[in-house]
């Protein structure tokens, strides 16, 4: 600390008693104290927009993207049969590109049933594959499968393919469409959130809005 | 001609002082490099944190070139990648590097960190290292991660729907977490940006920092000294032991210890080099559209081993080790200097180290290997691409051939091999009729279980009538007809005579 030169102001300190010292000292330090609250202040007023920023994308706004679009005349879809489909995410954004696209399988149980299953496995999000002969939906990833109804057949999935909403309108199928499906994302952001983690139970209801 | 070179020398010098006045951080620098270090740890085992470095700086480099011409845009990534490997002269080159690079110095810092941790070298005065070490090690990982999803193609693209679905398990804050991690509901332009900012400025940043702090470290304690078996490290006598040692066998870090380091970074980046010249460049595979569902994505070499844990865990518990696991194991390195901050050192009286790193080598290693070849995983094209053998059609009745026409369309194949062919997620049935009787046969494949879906619903009664009479001749090389004694015994008690019906049906009527 020698080496570095004394403010002009300071160089008498030396020579003041120590009470006189003191009390300089104490000043400095009791502004040096207040500056130091000043910027904790205004540090937080800065911080908490950048932190809203960060976290924009966890907001409800966001989580809820998702509406009723529709994906093809019913005709496209013979009774019981399970076809893909391509849809464009209605959550897609500016400079999305070719993953603002979007994949499910939809089956026609009978002329007003229909299945709409997303694409992404229950276990971790990898493409599943429809067999139409075995009627069986194998996953690459971890070799998931499921059965036609989208329930479990085996592997280390917890439970069945996550299931879009659907409705006729006229003749065409529309779909409630939103984020990517996880556990905690359901693929059709119902109105009453299903609990996070489920184990599917053998008759769980499928596909009950049917209009 | 001599006034001259002295001239020049002497307004070098000149410069050089100029420098140095101003700056003052010359003259420091040259101390530190020449320190004295025990001779004894100038060895060709004290040399991969150096070489981890040089790769640091290799990957940075390399880094700020590939992103003149790298777009960070859902849109357009794929395509710049596909413009530097076809377009730019020598781009390929520079992205092979890069990613070969990656992988070096993913190797050579776990082999840092097993050297430090076989030598003892993280005990007293040197835990703050090694904490700041396995910081180091995270984020290393943490590079590979976002690198690969900079790759932005269909591996890519599928390995943030795994994050996104590892991130969904946690309780509570699942759903929020996937859209922090994803940037929005869906994979796109918001995530593909955000990875680009943790790649190249949010981690590198911390990565730099923590490596300066680490090396200030290291040359604030010395480099660790060779271990011996019996001398025992203890917080009130090894620093002074260890400035003894210095003292008494110390030699100059540079040049006298520094020239195998020197050497080793060379090697490996040679290595670098000729991989990335003769392999070339890491993808990029299929374009990032998730409609192109053809396709088996999996993760960079580094993180198959995490691929292969998570085939195997079951359902039930998956979740919790999923969560719970990585934390436990990342504290457990992070604090084990703290508790075994003393005591010996050397390899030969510490059993358990050396069974810890056997056993996790040995595990990583065979989880990595399976991951390769995934045989957990249905083979997708094998039902339609894998022939029949024709040694299993031969002197086969028609409704035997029937079965194994079945056998191919109905997807067995994708799951079941035959004569080594096909998937290898079921067992393989060249002889499965040894093994299990008609009646078992049939239930497990209407019912399945065990893995195996049911197939009660795709198979009518004269299908699976077919199927189980062609299953019920492939007995390997002639293995007796698995048996049920059950039947044996209903039939003696039912008192028919035990002799006619010894066997149960043969399988080749």
């Amino acid at each position: 600390m020698s080496e570095l030169l004394k403010h002009p102001g300071e160089s008498g300190n030396e020579d003041a008693t120590p009470e006189a010292k003191a009390a300089a000292h104490s000043r400095r330090t009791f502004l040096f104290k207040l500056s130091v609250l000043l910027n904790a202040a205004v540090g937080t007023v800065l911080a908490v927009p950048i932190a809203g920023y960060l976290l924009g994308p966890t907001m409800r706004r966001s989580t809820s993207a998702g509406a009723w679009i529709t994906i093809g005349s019913v005709d496209q879809f013979p009774v019981g049969e399970t076809r893909l489909v391509d849809f464009n995410s209605p959550a897609a954004r500016l400079g999305d590109g070719e993953t603002a696209k979007v994949a499910c399988w939809v089956r026609r149980i009978s002329a007003q049933q229909f299945q709409v299953f997303a694409i992404n496995c229950a276990h971790l999000g990898c493409p599943v594959r429809w067999f139409a002969q075995s009627r069986l939906l194998m996953c690459p990833c971890h070799g998931g499968a499921y059965y036609e109804d989208g329930s479990r057949a085996s592997g280390p999935p917890e439970r069945g393919l996550f299931e879009y909403k659907y409705k006729l309108v006229g003749n065409s199928l529309t779909i409630h469409a939103g984020g990517m499906p996880t556990l905690a994302t359901q693929a059709s952001c119902s109105e009453k959130q299903k609990p996070l983690i489920q184990i599917q139970t053998a008759n769980d209801s499928h596909g009950t809005e049917a209009s | 001609m001599a006034d001259m070179k002295k001239r020049i020398i002497d307004a070098g010098l000149k410069g050089y002082a100029w420098l140095e006045n101003r700056l003052g951080l010359i003259k420091p620098m040259m101390d530190a490099a020449a320190h004295p270090t025990p001779a004894n740890n100038a060895s060709w085992l004290y040399v991969f944190g150096s070489a981890a470095t040089v790769l640091l700086i290799l990957q940075v480099v390399t880094g700020v070139l590939l992103a003149l011409v790298y777009s960070p845009s859902a849109s357009e990534a794929w395509g710049s990648l596909n413009l530097l490997n076809h377009n730019i002269a020598l781009g390929w080159y520079l992205r092979a590097l890069h990613g070969w690079g990656s992988d070096f110095m993913i190797a050579i810092v776990i082999l840092h960190m097993i050297q430090v941790f076989l030598f003892g070298a993280y005990k007293f005065p040197r835990e703050l290292t090694w904490i700041v070490g396995v910081l180091l090690l995270l984020m290393t990982l943490g590079m590979a991660f976002t690198g690969q999803v900079m790759r932005f193609d269909q591996d890519a693209y599928w390995g943030l729907g795994i994050g996104a679905s590892i991130s969904s398990r946690v309780p509570f804050i699942g759903a929020p977490l996937v859209h922090l991690v994803l940037g929005g509901p869906i994979i796109g332009a918001a995530t593909l940006s955000r990875f680009f900012t943790l790649h190249v400025f949010v981690i590198p940043g911390l990565l730099l920092a923590s490596v300066g702090v680490h090396v200030f470290m290291v040359l604030k304690h010395g480099v660790s000294d060779w271990p011996m078996p019996g001398r025992i490290v203890t917080k009130a006598t090894y620093e002074r032991e260890y400035h003894e040692l210095t003292a008494k066998t110390g030699i100059p870090f540079v040049p006298d210890a520094a020239w195998k380091d020197a050497v080793f970074a060379a090697a490996i980046l040679f290595a670098v080099m000729a991989c990335a010249f003769y392999f070339g460049p890491f993808g990029p595979s299929g374009q990032p559209d998730p409609t192109i569902i053809q396709t088996a994505p999996k993760p960079d070499f580094a993180f198959l081993w995490i691929y292969a844990v998570l085939a195997f865990l079951p359902p039930s518990i998956e979740t919790p080790v999923m969560l719970v696991v990585p934390v436990l194991g990342i504290a457990f390195l992070l604090l084990l200097p703290i508790f075994y901050s003393e005591g010996e050192r050397h390899w030969a009286r510490r059993p358990v180290a050396v069974l810890m790193v056997s056993v996790i080598a040995v595990s990583l290693g065979i989880f990595t290997r399976l991951g390769t070849y995934t045989p957990w995983s249905p083979i997708m094209e094998a039902w339609a691409a894998d022939a029949t053998p024709i040694r299993y059609l031969h002197d086969r009745t028609p409704l035997e051939r029937q079965g194994a026409m079945v056998l191919q369309n109905k997807q067995c194949r994708n799951c079941h091999s035959l004569a080594g062919v096909g998937g290898l997620r079921g067992p393989a049935l060249d002889a499965i009729a040894a093994r299990m009787t008609e009646d078992q046969i049939i239930r497990q494949v209407l019912q399945g279980g065990g893995n195996m879906p049911a197939y009660g619903n795709a198979l009518n009664p004269s299908e699976t009538k077919a199927l189980v009479a062609f299953l019920e001749t492939l007995r390997g090389h002639d293995l007796a007809p698995a048996t049920d004694a059950s039947r044996t015994l209903a039939n003696a008690s039912a008192m028919q005579t035990p002799a006619s019906r010894e066997m149960p049906k043969s399988g080749t009527p």
